[in-house]
């Protein structure tokens, strides 16, 4: 059992839970991921690592409910265990192993999209402690989707909010962003984007364009997450990896982001018909054409 | 009096109501079906069923005593060579290890070993017998990592001897390939899985899961920071292989392992549990071992049409004969002699259909298996809406490549001697799939129990 020492909203769609698992605290870097299962019956659900004390033996997720294990973590309380626990999982991220010096001369320019922002956060974290600045770009819908802004302003170079409505910060998308802040003059050595696959797949044609190297962190649907089943598999130049043991993070102007987006649509039925299971509880009698009711 | 060429009838679930539902297809042996089979055993004073056996069981004794209603001392003498008895009953392919080489099979049917041993583990479990425990602690802490068939068998037998096991699992669940692999309706998890592991930590063996070998910890710090003096590695096979042929990552292509581990580490197939499984209404199953049988059985089980396709021919499915019969009587279509080309696609990504060519078997190959050899022309094209690609796994590269100085082979696989699990890096042993890549239960408990010994020689003789 793993005990949730905090559990808070962040706003209306996305919780964060500081949770102890000290095995996890301790050997975890940027870049990775854990899976986490609330109960006997639950799904194994990939998170990312938002946050991690190797003292405390703690580690911060931070998610939006989209199905309906993650409406049920939603609902856990301070003091509330989840059953399993397991990381940390997949690589960490490649400047964890870099020469720092060099990476000291590199200029860095992150770009998160809505919860995307939560597993960028480590990352600038990280190269702070390392003596590195990097730019943030962080963009949301409006302004009350935004997270983690005050933890990412103390640890970034230079941050830029943006929100689709402007009602915040830049007014338009992350891409606008990034164009505006070369054309400024700024030079990137490399891109690292996290966010939804679409906001992924237009950073990268974007960059691809601009010629700055870009590596995204993929989450595919995953199963046992420590490369048994191949569901997380993907197709990366043309070869077929595995997210969990090969990734998260690949090369952007590489991913077939068509394909992994059609491959995360596999289970939208399956995973409607939970939803709806879950609301209904008791007074779920087969509508949803799956598992026939009471009888 | 019963004719004493044939062998005792084991009574089985009907197939066609088996094939709609999860419970055990064999009913197993009653007592007295047992002590009448039992009576068969010419008891061999060079018995060459137990040389067949890779964890070498005391075979006739252990039937002896069946023989004369003493069940509870036929379970220790099994006991004394098994650490999971239960489930080799169910799983073992007794055919071609001990059964094969039986005597009475020279002129009529050999002895039901493994259903003596599996009714001897399942009286065991029902009348809570205990296994006998080490006499005092001798102080020396082992790891084990995974806790399949290699890693409970090892940490089994190294309890026995006083040593201090905790038992490392990845997954929420423990048991390995026993609980994410083999479906309910071959072995079942609550009944004997479960049981059977319970009997291991009653040994004094401990168990922590979610731990990730290689991620969570690694095994230079489990012996430098955790104080580990040995290290056993029973890690399993790992990453699943793909054809390699255009379609194959479509919505409604899976590898056999990720189907089975659904439906059976997640209960896909229990409408209670959260984890959703597409269970498809047309399946094909590429591949002919006992992991195709078992993916086959399971889509059929979830209502779907099913379609093994093996290139070779009928001879030479690699899966046990037992399982082919089990899944022809469910209703399994096997189409043989048929390999995939091409896996079609429809406009939104999931599988509509396969094309397969017709094969014919030329001369043998390597493995001394006749070489399936594509007949011109004869592509034909099979609608479908899921592929179940069951091609056997390639080494998972998580512990070799995080500890250094374990050697591996070309294919990965870990390099370990067989009679004592010895690696390359002192003090680290290992066996398994994770050495010899995807094989039997039995095997693996076979290099289990000899990882042990190499343990304790090593550990004993310092």
């Amino acid at each position: 059992m793993y005990k949730i020492l905090e559990s808070r909203q962040l706003n209306a769609n996305i919780y964060l839970m500081v949770v102890e698992a000290p095995r996890v605290a301790r050997h975890c870097e940027p870049g990775q991921f854990v899976i986490v299962k609330i109960d006997e019956i639950g799904e194994r659900i990939p998170l990312t690592i938002c946050d991690y004390d190797r003292e405390a033996g703690t580690i911060t997720i931070v998610f939006q409910p989209v199905g309906a294990s993650t409406r049920k973590f939603a609902e856990l309380k301070t003091g509330d265990v989840f059953r399993d626990f397991t990381g940390p999982l997949g690589c960490p991220s490649e400047f964890v192993s870099e020469d720092i010096e060099t990476l000291k001369q590199k200029k860095i320019l992150f770009v998160g999209g809505g919860v995307g922002a939560a597993p960028v956060y480590p990352q600038v974290k990280w190269l702070k402690e390392h003596g590195v600045d990097a730019d943030v770009i962080i963009g949301s819908k409006n302004k009350e989707l935004l997270i983690l802004e005050k933890e990412m302003e103390a640890v970034a170079g230079r941050y830029y909010p943006c929100t689709d409505d402007g009602s915040y910060g830049h007014a338009g998308m992350v891409t606008t962003m990034i164009e505006e802040l070369v054309e400024e003059g700024n030079q990137y050595d490399v891109c690292i984007a996290i966010g939804p696959m679409i906001m992924m797949k237009f950073v990268c044609l974007l960059t691809k364009k601009l010629e700055i190297p870009t590596i995204v962190s993929m989450n595919p649907i995953m199963v046992d997450g420590t490369g048994m089943c191949g569901a997380c598999r993907l197709l990366v130049g043309g070869e077929v990896k595995f997210a969990c043991v090969d990734g998260p993070e690949f090369d952007g102007h590489l991913v077939d982001f068509d394909n992994a987006m059609k491959r995360q649509q596999m289970y939208k039925s399956e995973e409607g018909r939970a939803v709806l299971k879950l609301q209904e509880g008791d007074t779920h009698h087969g509508g949803c054409g799956n598992c026939g009711g009471d009888n | 009096m019963a004719d004493v060429l044939k062998r005792v009838p084991v009574r089985e679930q009907d197939a066609k109501v088996r094939a709609g539902n999860f419970e055990e297809v064999c009913y197993g042996y009653n007592k007295e079906e047992a002590m009448e089979e039992a009576s068969r055993c010419l008891n061999c004073k060079n018995a060459k069923c137990v040389q067949g056996c890779p964890v070498a069981i005391n075979i006739p004794g252990f039937i002896s005593k069946v023989k004369d209603g003493d069940i509870e001392g036929a379970y220790k003498v099994i006991g004394g060579s098994s650490a999971l008895p239960a489930i080799c009953g169910r799983v073992c392919p007794q055919e071609s290890q001990c059964e094969c080489k039986c005597i009475r099979g020279i002129k009529g049917d050999p002895v039901s070993i493994g259903k003596l041993e599996r009714f001897v583990a399942d009286y065991a479990l029902e009348h809570d017998i205990k296994p006998e425990k080490a006499e005092k602690a001798n102080g020396h802490k082992v790891a084990v990592i995974g806790s399949g068939p290699s890693g409970l068998t090892c940490a089994g037998d190294l309890a026995k001897l006083g040593y201090e096991v905790t038992v490392f699992e990845a997954l929420h669940e423990l048991g390995g390939v026993l609980v994410y692999g083999i479906p309910e309706f071959r072995l079942p998890k609550e009944k004997v899985v479960k049981k059977e592991i319970e009997k291991v930590k009653e040994l004094g063996v401990k168990f922590e899961t979610n731990v990730v070998i290689g991620k969570s910890t690694t095994i230079d710090q489990l012996m430098e920071e955790e104080n580990f003096e040995a290290v056993f590695i029973g890690s399993g096979a790992g990453l699943p292989m793909f054809m390699g042929i255009p379609g194959e990552t479509a919505n409604g292509v899976f590898s056999a392992n990720e189907y089975l581990t659904r439906s059976n580490l997640m209960k896909a197939f229990d409408e209670n549990y959260d984890t959703p499984i597409a269970a498809g209404k047309k399946v094909a199953v590429i591949g002919g071992g006992n992991v195709a049988m078992d993916a086959a059985r399971t889509a059929l089980r979830l209502g779907a049409e099913v379609h093994i396709v093996y290139r070779r021919s009928e001879t030479e499915l690699p899966a046990r004969v037992e399982e082919v019969h089990h899944a022809k009587e469910e209703g399994v279509i096997f189409n043989l002699l048929t390999n995939p080309t091409e896996i079609l696609v429809d406009e939104n990504g999931w599988v509509k259909g396969m094309r397969v060519i017709r094969m014919e078997l030329g001369e043998p190959d390597a493995s001394g298996r006749r070489r399936p050899v594509a007949v011109p022309g004869s592509e034909f094209e099979m609608e479908l809406d899921t592929v179940i690609m069951s091609l056997g796994t390639s080494p998972n590269p998580l512990i070799a490549s995080t500890t250094d100085g374990l050697e591996t082979n070309r294919r990965k696989c870990i390099v370990a001697e067989e009679e004592n699990g010895r690696t390359s890096k002192a003090a680290v042993y290992a066996g398994g799939d994770a050495v010899t890549g995807a094989a039997t239960v039995i095997l693996a408990m076979g290099a289990g129990k000899a990882g042990a010994k190499g343990i304790h020689e090593y550990l004993s003789g310092r």
